[in-house]
């Protein structure tokens, strides 16, 4: 067992657990923030995504000792009122079907549009194809992400 | 049609009654109760299965809360069937608060999701409640300003009378709450909607995009522990013994123990299947710790013979044996190849398609098979419990909730009103969920650890010890007279553990001689409901071969199907013939016009077509496929369906175009094999699901616009996609693939 301040939505995080443990239970078991999902756990499916300093990252394959100072956040600190520019897409397309891939989808479209503010149709599904949708609402991302890149 | 009967029940009474704080309740309940043995049934013919519930609260300052009584897997029934009863209650949706009801079949109806049913249950009975709400607060406002009921008028959820009074349903409601239900009640012209048939969002919308805790892994209380099931190796084998002294040195790890799910003899019904019986399970403290925790156990296996498993049925209960044996996909295909030689069921016949044959100028004869398939939820299988001498508190993602109380009840000796299942909010269901021996299994292990407890299944859990579609083959054969007219049509099906043939549908009633045939092998590896059960293979095969028969006989595949329908609608071929062939031709003719079918302008797209009738909704597809990086790719599909009226427009596009996708990715991709009892796949590196890259750039869907009694969506539009793609597939490859997943097969003869 190891004790880690982690930075995460603005936040400093105490927490205790062996230095093996992935930041995907860290937040789920011991932080109460469950909108990171589990679905693969080796970063096959994307439905942990969270941002490591801004990007992208799959948060079954980030042991707690290797996060140190970098800020995370998460689907619940992407805005403060759930009104970051995807969530307002994913809104206006409805995009959901069951929902629980869509916290991943959103932190993987926030993270291309942050360094792509206007990817083309390739650059969204080069970016987007580490996330797996089972409902199959692949179509409806697409014209989110890209209404986002027009505004 | 179908000749099932619809049968409501009329026993049915609504009643009234004051909520705290001065508003009005309003329940419907209709008191027809689904038997134990009719519910594989249920799922099957939909047709038979109706019992229903409508919910409503008003409170006295205006706000309209609706309860969804099914539960939501996806298919968005908490948006649409609130929708419906806010149809008839006159009432602005935006004052509307939606919430999931509690699990209670008697109050609340079957509340299953499954068959493509939520939306033709509830379509009646919540209209009702709806229509009867609104009629009580007129009543109300009547009295209270002393005029006739007849002259009082609702607008949004406003009551208005002529003399200038008008009151919202806050102000009313109590006084509703004291009168008498009305016994006729009058519906709304389909013309007069304001709600249905006006799209609007997922209610949960906000909550989903903001990662609030909705689902089943979410949920945790106090105290709470986190238990893993060891499964055995393969499918076929039993725990021996084991040692856990490793496991128990773990941090974390409270403890380590086996247990059985069901006893010998116990009955099983439709929906208890399981993939093991013997359980050996880990619990402790955080997901992390027992899922490392679980790999320090040292099991021992044994293989298990012939088995045998009780289940009740109609009829009463009786024995199934369930074979021992580590089977492999390979010696799998091979039996299923000796058996199809063999005599099989008879399971229709019209004419003499034996003669036919005979006198056949050309015999057309196609052999297709289909791999088990996982279902992949992309919430993996879990549940939580907690069970203590008088109680048991569940709560998880499950369809059916009410088919798994009773067994819960025997196994747990609590009477069921001691069991409170909460319905979460399922992260995919597809049918896997209709079977919640997973729940069950929660519930011992709660039981037996004596706290509350998460059991989770991980990926690869889910994946490899799953309750898959079945394994499937056909063989289907056309005889063509010498003026290449189809003069019989023979199909023989079979499947490891059961075939998938419904002998009734088209093209039965449209050939002269028809002869439809089933077998079946039985196996120990689980098999279950998968979105479309058996439509799904079907759809595949039968759409292929029509299309490859209609090449030989020199017909566009649109054409022959509709001089087909033209048959059987005219004059149709024998009985019990399950489709309109009207509705069947309608979005034939739809998805042909929408796609330009044949039309200029289409040249650079190979272009495959299918239709296909189940769960009571027709759905056809064109699907154009490009070759990409040497690839073929589905670029675009144009999408007709007939559901009757269309409740939730936008979501219900939503729904078919998500469809499509998993239909794509299925017929491609999709493919669970084993060797020697194991799984060979077991996660998403090695089972591959379709990605953003390979969903199509466009899916137009056009919906036929009738005022029919809606139908269900989330099977329909699933299996006719794969039948679309491989005769689209045969003209970018210009070679025919008779053996999904289709990637396989061109990786083999490419």
């Amino acid at each position: 067992m190891a004790t880690y301040n982690l930075k995460i939505n603005g936040k400093i995080r105490q927490v205790n657990v062996d230095p093996s443990t992935p930041l995907l239970w860290v937040l789920r078991d011991h932080l109460d923030l469950p909108g990171t999902k589990y679905g693969c756990g080796v970063a096959q499916c994307g439905a942990c995504t969270v941002h490591l300093d801004g990007t992208a990252v799959r948060a079954c394959q980030l042991p707690a000792s290797a996060i140190g100072k970098q800020a995370i956040t998460t689907i619940e600190g992407l805005s403060a009122k759930g009104d970051h520019p995807v969530q307002k897409a994913w809104l206006e397309h409805d995009v959901a079907q069951c929902g629980y891939c869509q916290a991943g989808q959103m932190m993987s479209a926030a993270s291309l549009l942050k360094t792509n503010p206007k990817p083309t149709d390739e650059e969204i599904d080069a970016y987007m194809s580490g996330n797996i949708c089972r409902c199959g609402t692949y179509l409806r991302i697409k014209e989110a992400i890209k209404s986002t890149a027009k505004k | 049609m179908n000749t099932t009967k619809t049968t409501h029940n009329r026993r049915s009474f609504l009643k009234t009654s004051l909520l705290s704080g001065g508003g009005m309740m309003l329940s419907v309940s209709w008191l027809s109760s689904l038997k134990a043995a009719d519910k594989q049934q249920a799922l099957n013919l939909p047709e038979q299965s109706v019992m229903l519930n409508g919910y409503i609260q008003i409170t006295a300052d205006n706000v309209i809360k609706l309860l969804c009584p099914n539960p939501e897997f996806g298919q968005n029934v908490m948006t649409s069937l609130p929708m419906i009863v806010a149809e008839e209650l006159d009432v602005d949706w935006k004052n509307v608060v939606v919430e999931m009801g509690p699990h209670d079949n008697t109050k609340l109806g079957p509340q299953f999701t499954g068959g493509s049913n939520s939306i033709r249950m509830y379509w009646k009975p919540l209209r009702e409640a709806g229509a009867a709400a609104r009629h009580l607060l007129r009543q109300a406002a009547a009295q209270t300003w002393n005029v006739p009921v007849e002259e009082v008028t609702t607008k949004a959820g406003v009551l208005h009378h002529a003399s200038g009074k008008s009151a919202n349903y806050g102000e009313m409601a109590g006084k509703a709450a004291s009168l008498e239900v009305p016994k006729d009640l009058k519906l709304k012209a389909p013309k007069d909607f304001t709600i249905v048939r006006k799209s609007k969002k997922n209610v949960e919308g906000q909550k989903i995009i903001t990662g609030k805790p909705l689902f089943g892994l979410d949920y945790r209380v106090d105290g709470m522990l986190i238990a893993m099931i060891q499964h055995p190796p393969a499918f076929g084998m039993k725990l021996k013994s084991f040692d856990a002294s490793q496991t128990l040195k773990m941090p974390g790890i409270q403890d380590v123990f086996s247990l059985k799910l069901y006893e010998d003899g116990f009955e099983q019904g439709g929906f208890d299947t399981r993939t093991f019986n013997d359980l050996l399970v880990v619990v402790g403290k955080t997901t992390w710790e027992v899922m490392n925790a679980r790999k320090k156990l040292v099991a021992q296996w044994e293989p298990i013979g012939d088995t045998r498993d009780t289940m009740s049925g109609r009829g009463g209960k009786r024995e199934v044996v369930v074979p021992g044996g580590l089977e492999s996909t390979s010696t799998q295909l091979e039996k299923m190849q000796e058996q199809a030689q063999k005599p099989a069921q008879q399971l229709r016949k019209d004419g003499d398609p034996e003669t036919a044959f005979q006198n056949a100028a050309q015999v057309i004869e196609r052999t297709y098979n289909a791999p088990f398939l996982a279902h992949n939820c992309m919430e993996p299988m879990n549940f939580f419990a907690h069970v203590t001498a008088d109680k048991a508190i569940l709560a998880g993602p499950l369809q059916a909730p009410g088919w798994i109380e009773p067994t819960l009840s025997k196994i747990l000796n609590l009477p069921a009103d001691k069991i409170e299942i909460q319905m979460t909010r399922m992260g995919g269901g597809f049918g896997r969920r209709a079977y919640g021996h997973y729940l069950t299994e929660a519930a011992l292990i709660s039981k037996k650890a004596k706290a509350p407890v998460k059991l989770i299944y991980t990926r690869e859990d889910d994946m490899t010890y799953g309750i898959y579609r079945p394994m499937y083959t056909a063989t289907y054969r056309a005889a063509l007279d010498a003026n290449k007219n189809l003069i019989a049509f023979h199909v023989k099906g079979g499947g490891i553990p059961e075939h998938a043939i419904h002998a009734n549908r088209f093209p039965a009633g449209a050939v002269e001689n028809y002869l439809a045939e089933g077998w079946q092998i039985p196996s120990n590896i689980t098999i279950g409901a998968f979105r479309a059960p058996r439509s799904n293979f079907n759809a595949a095969a039968e759409q292929s071969f029509l299309d490859e028969v209609a090449e030989a006989m020199g017909k566009d595949p649109i054409a022959f199907r509709l001089e087909l329908l033209k048959r059987a609608k005219e004059n149709p071929v024998g009985k019990n013939n399950e489709y309109d062939p009207d509705r069947y031709a309608g979005v034939l003719t739809l998805v042909r016009d929408k796609s330009g079918w044949n039309k200029p302008g289409n040249e650079k797209y190979n272009r495959g077509v299918a239709a296909y009738f189940c769960h009571n909704s027709y759905a056809a597809h064109v699907v154009d496929i490009v070759t990409r990086d040497g690839q073929p790719y589905v670029e675009r599909v144009f999408s007709a369906m007939d559901c009757g009226i269309v409740i939730n427009p936008d979501a219900a596009t939503n729904m078919v175009q998500g469809a499509v996708v998993d239909g794509i990715g299925n017929a491609f991709y999709g493919a669970l094999t084993h060797k020697n009892g194991a799984a060979e796949q077991s996660n998403f590196h090695n089972y591959r699901l379709i990605r953003h890259n390979e969903a199509p750039k466009s899916i137009d869907v056009y919906f036929v616009e009738n005022d029919l009694d809606p139908t269900g969506l989330g099977e329909p539009p699933f299996p006719p996609v794969f039948g679309a793609v491989a005769n689209a597939l045969y003209k970018n490859k210009g070679k025919r693939f008779y053996n999904q997943p289709f990637q396989n097969e061109m990786e083999k003869r490419m």
